[in-house]
């Protein structure tokens, strides 16, 4: 659950934005300069709006009304970033485990043999991330964000820098996550077929306002 | 080709104090080499042409200088005898001051281009991973630098294992206590049938030098391999 509300002037520009939503996958569009980024900072946590206010999964991050704004790194964001950016020096199966390190027992909701299942990776535990391909990356890069403990999960393009083969073959994964595991996504990206496919919820942005 | 006595002495000496100035001031080395890469604050450029002054010096004056800074009355002696107890009272923890001092420049700039090489956006993802800074150096940003780090460490090792002037000038050439390798060469070479033992000692100085550069050679191109950022 996903709610976001905020209006935020930055020079000549007004983000003035709501939406919430119980979707698991929240699909954000919208070309350059719409405001996307702004929203994605507010949600996040780098920009402080001047009103509104950010709850995901029933847990409020910003209120402006009560002055709550809860730190960046305190959000436990989960991010998928294009590029993956798997830790080279590390295993597969070190790379998935990292953020558990730093998240409390409590919060894991997610067991490493179950996310390692649902994302295929058993066979891939021992190698280095420079011998994987472009999608079985990308899907080490959400299964290292899943185990993190995200309370939302970002994913920022995961799939534009691969192939049409290798996005046919890693979207599938995506559509289980989103079925099995109970984190909200926010999506951004421009392909449409991917939207459709993934996302019952669209928020798409123009000049600072759902289009 | 066999060492003597006093030889050996010469060169397990060297070693030792070139092993001892390379381990002691690796932090300080890992720290000024961070504050270079990464740090945004006033007077960077001018620590970066401090830290380096012992590259252009004449090795005679940084020896001078440590004189004066550590002698008995020096101010950097007395002061760091008052604040934490340490006293450089062996001579031989002496020489391995200046032939730190003389190779700390090396070491610096061999880890600081490493830790430039490191794909910020690494560290980026794992602080998005719940990892709070010190976490992301000690287990992306330092283990991504290491090959720099140890390459760092031979140079500076090397330079350590030949450094002569700022050496005899602060501490002078005492058997067994500060008469390290490269002045035991001087010294063979000012008195008659010196020769055989000054090209012995060369011969040990040549391959200890050659393996530090080939080792570190092969350590850095390691940092510049592929898989950078996958």
């Amino acid at each position: 659950m996903i709610e976001v509300s905020a209006r935020h002037r930055q020079g000549s520009f007004t983000l003035d934005v709501a939406f919430a939503t119980d979707a698991p996958v929240v699909a954000l569009f919208g070309p350059s300069g719409s405001g996307k980024t702004t929203l994605l900072h507010v949600v996040a946590g780098l920009i402080r709006p001047q009103s509104g206010r950010v709850r995901v999964g029933g847990r409020l991050l910003t209120d402006t009304e009560s002055g709550l704004h809860v730190k960046p790194h305190r959000r436990r964001i989960g991010y998928v970033f294009q590029d993956g950016r798997l830790f080279p020096h590390l295993s597969v199966r070190r790379n998935l485990a990292y953020g558990r390190l730093f998240a409390g027992p409590e919060e894991q909701f997610a067991r490493f043999d179950d996310v390692v299942a649902l994302l295929g990776l058993g066979a891939l535990l021992d190698r280095r991330p420079a011998t994987l391909s472009g999608g079985e990356k990308q899907r080490v890069a959400i299964g290292r964000a899943l185990l993190a403990a995200p309370r939302l999960l970002r994913m920022d393009e995961p799939l534009a820098s691969l192939d049409a083969a290798r996005r046919a073959e890693t979207l599938p994964y995506i559509e289980r996550l989103r079925d099995e595991i109970r984190v909200p996504i926010l999506y951004v990206s421009h392909a449409r077929d991917e939207v459709d496919r993934l996302a019952r919820e669209v928020v798409r942005l123009e000049d600072g306002r759902r289009a | 080709m066999t060492l003597s006595a006093d030889e050996w002495t010469a060169v397990r000496l060297s070693l030792w104090v070139a092993a001892t100035a390379t381990l002691a001031s690796l932090p300080v080395g890992i720290a000024a080499a961070y504050a270079l890469a990464r740090g945004r604050f006033p007077g960077r450029a001018l620590l970066d042409g401090f830290l380096h002054l012992p590259l252009v010096l004449p090795p005679v004056v940084t020896g001078y200088l440590l004189l004066l800074a550590f002698g008995r009355r020096g101010p950097v002696g007395a002061a760091l005898e008052a604040c934490c107890g340490i006293v450089f009272s062996f001579r031989w923890t002496r020489a391995a001051l200046a032939a730190a001092v003389m190779a700390f420049p090396l070491m610096v700039r061999a880890i600081r281009l490493s830790l430039e090489a490191v794909d910020r956006r690494l560290e980026d993802a794992a602080g998005t991973l719940g990892a709070p800074p010190v976490a992301v150096f000690a287990t992306v940003t330092l283990p991504l630098a290491l090959p720099g780090v140890v390459a760092g460490m031979i140079l500076a090792f090397a330079k350590a294992l030949g450094e002569f002037g700022a050496t005899i000038t602060f501490v002078s050439a005492i058997p067994g206590e500060t008469l390290t390798l490269p002045a035991a060469i001087y010294a063979q070479t000012q008195v008659p049938g010196g020769d055989a033992g000054a090209l012995r000692l060369s011969a040990v100085a040549i391959a200890v030098a050659l393996l530090a550069v080939v080792l570190s050679e092969i350590l850095t191109r390691r940092v510049a391999g592929p898989g950078r950022l996958t």
